[in-house]
């Protein structure tokens, strides 16, 4: 068994290893050993050359990853949390994710910025926020959503394999849970959606901390007889559409679950494309179980209160399965 | 403050002169096609300030990189763009030297290491900061030069950036024009502190003032400034003291200056300045300034008639270069 940390500090340590164009930086990742232990023992292993200790300076430093890039190296910047890389947005939409375009073509950025996001552990509203959606509204970047053990093992090598910026989205409360990895993990994709679980009664869509939500509502669901299919979006922009629509075209059903509001979010543009491209394949309406719109309060029972939860996605499917 | 004038021959002197005309004429060319509707956008010229593209690029070679701004026509020409390139790209074209996506604000060169062309105030500061990193940790001998204005001193990146290549000890020039002006809002009214190397000096890194309106001055302070960065002495800042004769954009109507302090500055105007010198010392001649605008003139207005026979780019093409293209 490997938990979610180790299997990206594992990650980080393959791509370290082939690749001596990347390094990684930001705060707190070497002495402290990364501020949620990602990437403890790598300054002893690759040294404070490859390990670099950041100020708390995000948009200098996401920035200097983009010159870095540019540059000819292969950079992996992480951000603490998706709070604080706000600090950065200038940099991430500005420069990362316009220069090839603004310039013609003649400059890409091949970065990769890596974040905690999400709440479930009483830190309040400004460090519990799934911003993802911010980030998934701009052209030229990609945006990855991290929901398993396997992909935290598996989504780096081909995110630096991209020649443009890559965002990893890892959710926060996942970094403990724990799976066993298969001798040979593959390649995970980070163009398209991957089916979690295959069903036929009703497709549930989530990505990064829902996914085991949709899952675990899955579970219960089967117990009633309800066969639901879960979707891992896992790349939130370029949307991988054909995954999705040919799921709702067999189950006919879809619910939507994200940690995002729902305003202008994640699960509205899910909801869009599919009633834009496959209403007529629709038994009944489409259901969203988003974060209620208010900043994650810290006492526990708000904060659950607050997040989408297993029985929220069990009564929006009974919402649309008779 | 000119203590390290450079000592240049004749033909780099002449050369120096010829690059700050062919700046000049270039923007005043520019005027009249922006008021004659066939550029449009912004429009930030850089007129009275030519010394300081002039002097500071003349101090790095073909392999050092340069970041740029969004009042960036100077540096693009010093840096090998030609005006071909820079019309077309104003034009719109496809041939432009950003394929028509940038515009005046955004002149992109790969080849020359030109990396923009930046609309955010500040924005260039850490992408110079990581073009030096690379080049750092690949123990490359390459200079990243940074120009920004004395507006982007107040962005919180100036500070972040320059205490991250000091804390890194990084090969970057930060070259501040400081044109005493953050678009309408003078330095003092801008700035708690206006002393602008002083501040870059609590970095811990060499800083010092320079006359942007000599254009011999800049050289000599770039060179010494490249020599220090070459040698691994982490970065330098120079605090460019100019001028810019013209109003920020075509838009504004520059309420906010006198036209007594404006008269001053181009008492001191860097061309005549350096023209005048070359001929008190024999090596012009009186008419020579007007030969060489002519020549100026005439490259000019090849580069019209070539921007406004270029094609546009396909409107099927509008999202290309979003991604690199995948084979």
């Amino acid at each position: 068994m490997i938990t979610y940390r180790d299997a990206m500090r594992e990650a980080l340590r393959e791509a370290l290893t082939r690749d001596e164009r990347v390094f990684l930086m930001g705060e707190d990742v070497g002495a402290y050993g990364g501020c949620f232990g990602v990437s403890r023992g790598l300054l002893d292993e690759f040294g404070p050359h490859r390990i670099r200790d950041t100020p708390l300076s995000e948009s200098a430093f996401v920035g200097a990853g983009i010159g870095a890039a540019l540059g000819g190296l292969r950079p992996v910047v992480e951000i603490m949390t998706i709070n604080f890389s706000l600090l950065a947005l200038d940099q991430i939409l500005n420069n990362a994710a316009t220069l090839r375009h603004m310039s013609g073509g003649q400059f890409s950025v091949p970065l990769v910025i890596r974040m905690a996001t999400g709440a479930g552990r009483q830190l309040a509203a400004q460090h519990s926020h799934s911003l993802e959606a911010f980030y998934a509204h701009i052209p030229g970047l990609r945006v990855v959503s991290v929901a398993t053990v396997a992909d935290a093992r598996g989504v780096l090598w081909p995110a630096l394999q991209d020649p443009d910026p890559v965002l990893i989205f890892e959710p926060a409360a996942l970094y403990n849970t724990e799976a066993e990895l298969p001798a040979n993990i593959g390649t995970t994709h980070i163009d398209r959606a991957i089916v979690r679980r295959v069903g036929t009664a009703v497709t549930a869509v989530a990505y990064g901390g829902t996914v085991r939500v949709a899952e675990a509502a899955a579970d219960a669901l089967a117990a009633e007889g309800i066969d639901a299919e879960v979707i891992d979006l896992r790349t939130l922009r370029p949307l991988d559409e054909a995954t999705l629509l040919e799921s709702v075209s067999r189950t006919h059903r879809l619910v939507v679950v994200d940690e995002g509001w729902r305003s202008v979010g994640i699960a509205a543009e899910i909801a869009a494309r599919v009633a834009e491209n496959a209403y007529y394949e629709l038994d009944a309406p489409i259901q969203r179980v988003c974060t209620v719109e208010v900043p994650i309060p810290y006492a526990k029972h708000m904060e659950e209160a607050a997040l989408p939860q297993t029985a929220d996605v069990l009564a929006a499917v009974h919402r649309v399965v008779r | 403050m000119n203590a390290d004038r450079a000592v240049l021959d004749k033909d780099e002197r002449i050369e120096l002169l010829r690059q700050m005309v062919r700046i000049r004429r270039f923007e005043e060319h520019c005027v009249q096609l922006y008021s004659a509707g066939s550029i449009r956008g912004f429009l930030h010229l850089y007129i009275g300030e030519e010394a300081v593209a002039a002097g500071v690029l003349a101090a790095i070679g073909p392999g050092d990189a340069v970041v740029s701004t969004y009042r960036e026509h100077g540096h693009a020409l010093v840096r090998g763009l030609s005006m071909d390139a820079l019309l077309a790209e104003m034009y719109g074209r496809a041939t432009g030297c950003s394929r028509g996506h940038g515009g005046s604000m955004h002149l992109f060169d790969a080849r020359r290491r030109f990396y923009g062309g930046n609309a955010i105030v500040g924005g260039g500061l850490p992408v110079a900061v990581g073009l030096a990193l690379a080049d750092e940790m690949r123990k490359r001998p390459i200079v990243t030069v940074c120009l920004f204005g004395d507006g982007a001193v107040a962005e919180g990146e100036f500070h972040e950036c320059l205490n991250l290549a000091a804390l890194w000890r990084l090969p970057v020039l930060f070259a501040c024009e400081n044109n005493q002006y953050a678009m309408g809002t003078a330095l003092a009214r801008e700035h708690a502190a206006t002393d602008l190397a002083l501040r870059a000096a609590s970095y811990g890194m060499p800083a010092w003032p320079v006359d942007g309106m000599d254009v011999l001055a800049v050289v000599g302070a770039a060179q010494r400034a490249v020599e220090t960065i070459r040698g691994g002495g982490g970065p330098c800042f120079l605090e460019l003291r100019t001028y810019r004769f013209r109003a920020h954009s075509l838009y504004d109507a520059d309420r906010y200056r006198d036209k007594a302090e404006i008269g001053q500055w181009v008492e001191r105007d860097p061309i005549p300045s350096l023209f005048a010198e070359l001929c008190a010392s024999g090596e012009l001649r009186t008419d020579d300034l007007g030969r060489m605008e002519a020549d100026v003139d005439r490259e000019i207005e090849a580069a019209v008639a070539t921007a406004e026979s270029a094609p546009f780019e396909s409107i099927g093409d509008l999202t290309r270069y979003v991604y690199t293209e995948r084979s």
